[in-house]
């Protein structure tokens, strides 16, 4: 059994609004997963449905192919949901402890889990006494003491400054190269491409693809272009099969191919036809742009 | 069982405030002993209050259960913030995640209540044993235990007010207003007592009405024990009143009370559920 959580036709309304509007996914063993959209568009209602603590409205999702209760299912799950919440008078240990008893795990973990995310030495200070890049951390810490099977995170750089990213983002790398499944919800694109195989895309509640992030970055790609003479190369790329459009941005051509097309072939076109390049890239779409154009269109 | 008490147990054993409380709330139920120590000396007037009889078997048990209640406040203030704390600082929503389960949750808060109230009933029961054994006219065993049941209504009724405490901390989610509530709640009863005195229609009896709510039940199911006192008994005797009033543990009150703990702790459990977090 590799499926790890099936999503079918999850929705929740408040009131009026749909904030999640009839989502169905499944996430599979040892792939990373990102949900992405901007803010309010059902991330963190869509986690907090899968993570019981908001009701769905209608549809359903079953975690490890339905064998186990909800919660059950939850104590081989990980979780950080947008803020980490401690009992601020405990000590990280205390904190730690205590879901140590709730996910029925060994305390033996907790001095393993806070070195990972080096913390170890303020494991006797009180919860309220750290910073929130410490905050963060010990939510990883907590999230990690079971071992768990998938590690799900709601923004976790959310509000950290640049130290504490680059320490957060390593640690998801790290846990990542494990081969623990990941579900990463962000609305920052860059993190998501960094480390995610599969992106579901939300939009208001609506999702609009759901997919490996390399179907939705590798199109065709597009070319930048420039010529000694720009009116021919217009001309000359106008007139080639394999180019779908051409727009001019400042100083640059930019061409859109209909099909795979290699640059040595355009090079070698346009030098056939007179025309001298001084500039030829080609480039691919980040996930950024590819985002917005999907968001736009629908 | 034991895991969802440990659960509990670690909150609260890690917070001061509620160590504090606990603590002062023990330390005051001994001080009822002080009692005994009540003694006044004014030349031909000599009072010893320990010598009036209320720490006689099997009067002891009802005095005290009386007499005790009236610190639970400490408790409630405790239950109470332990509740609303879990929504203030979303701990609630983190042990969800973790894999408590919404009926787990309202349990660990339940077991802990019964502990409270257990170990206050047993904390009453030795206090008075003790007191009962070096002041008490008559020792003999049959007599002892005579209206024990005294001191298990007290932990009934304490169970029942604590479960009123855990919903509103539930229901209200700071701590301050939920106390809060609790006397405005006490104020309505009053209200309503009132109202019910004043135009309850013929075939309706207040009393019977006014029974029923929570907090009365919980106060009817230990009543006052003074009347009980032959020193009080003569004094109404004197001014020609006959004492006729029931001062003794009537299962119509406990049963009136379980339903509230009841009707309490499924009150609690549907917010928990339908709450989104």
């Amino acid at each position: 059994m590799n499926t790890i959580l099936q999503v079918s036709k999850l929705t929740k309304k408040f009131g009026f609004l749909t904030a999640v509007n009839q989502l169905s996914f499944s996430i599979e063993k040892g792939h990373v997963y990102g949900i992405l959209g901007p803010n309010g568009s059902g991330k963190s209602t869509t986690l907090g449905m899968i993570l019981n603590v908001v009701n769905p409205s209608a549809g359903n999702f079953s975690w490890f192919g339905g064998a186990q209760n909800t919660h059950q299912a939850l104590k081989r799950v990980g979780a950080i949901i947008e803020r980490p919440n401690f009992y601020p008078y405990m000590t990280a240990e205390q904190n730690l402890r205590l879901v140590c008893r709730i996910k029925e795990v060994p305390q033996s973990k907790i001095d393993e889990k806070l070195a990972l995310v080096d913390l170890a030495e303020r494991k006797f200070d009180k919860f309220r006494t750290y910073s929130l890049g410490m905050k963060q951390r010990l939510a990883i810490a907590s999230a990690l003491l079971n071992d768990p099977e998938i590690l799900i995170l709601d923004e976790p750089t959310n509000g950290l400054d640049p130290k504490g990213i680059a320490q957060v983002r390593g640690i998801i790398q790290k846990i990542a190269a494990q081969g623990t499944t990941i579900l990463l919800a962000s609305h920052l694109l860059d993190e998501v491409e960094k480390v995610c195989s599969h992106v579901l895309v939300l939009q208001k509640g609506t999702q609009i693809y759901f997919g490996p992030v390399t179907a939705l970055t590798t199109d065709h790609g597009y070319f930048e272009l420039n010529a000694t003479d720009t009116t021919a190369l217009k001309d000359v790329l106008q007139n080639m099969s394999q180019i779908k459009e051409i727009e001019e941005r400042g100083a640059l051509i930019i061409a859109y191919p209909k099909e795979v097309v290699r640059a040595e072939t355009i090079s070698k076109m346009l030098t056939s036809k007179g025309v001298v390049l001084t500039h030829l890239v080609q480039k691919h779409k980040s996930l950024e742009e590819q985002f917005l154009t999907l968001t736009q269109n629908s | 069982m034991k895991r969802l008490f440990l659960i509990e147990f670690d909150k609260l054993r890690a917070n001061r405030s509620s160590r504090i409380l606990i603590s002062v709330y023990f330390i005051l139920l001994t001080s009822i002993a002080l009692i005994a120590a009540i003694k006044f000396d004014i030349g031909p007037i000599e009072f010893h209050l320990a010598e009036q009889g209320i720490f006689n078997f099997p009067y002891i048990w009802h005095f005290n259960a009386f007499m005790a209640a009236f610190f639970k406040i400490f408790l409630a203030v405790v239950i109470v913030s332990m509740t609303a704390n879990e929504y203030s600082n979303k701990t609630l929503k983190q042990n969800l995640i973790d894999g408590l389960s919404k009926r787990e949750f309202l349990h660990t808060k339940w077991v802990m209540i019964i502990f409270l109230a257990g170990i206050s009933t047993l904390f009453v029961f030795v206090v008075s044993l003790i007191l009962g054994l070096i002041y008490s006219t008559y020792n003999e065993l049959s007599i002892m235990v005579m209206d024990l049941e005294f001191i298990l209504a007290y932990f009934i009724k304490l169970l029942a007010f604590f479960a009123f405490c855990l919903f509103l901390g539930t229901a209200i989610k700071r701590s301050a207003f939920a106390l809060g509530f609790l006397g405005v709640w006490q104020m309505f009863e009053g209200i309503c007592y009132g109202l019910l005195l004043w135009k309850s229609p013929s075939w309706l009896n207040a009393e019977d009405v006014y029974r029923l709510f929570p907090l009365n039940a919980m106060s009817n199911l230990v009543p006052e024990p003074f009347s009980k006192l032959s020193a009080v008994r003569n004094l109404a005797k004197q001014v020609g009143e006959e004492v006729t009033k029931n001062t003794n543990v009537q299962l119509l009150d406990v049963g009136i009370v379980l339903l509230w703990c009841y009707v309490f702790y499924l009150l609690t459990y549907r917010l928990l559920k339908r709450r989104d977090l």
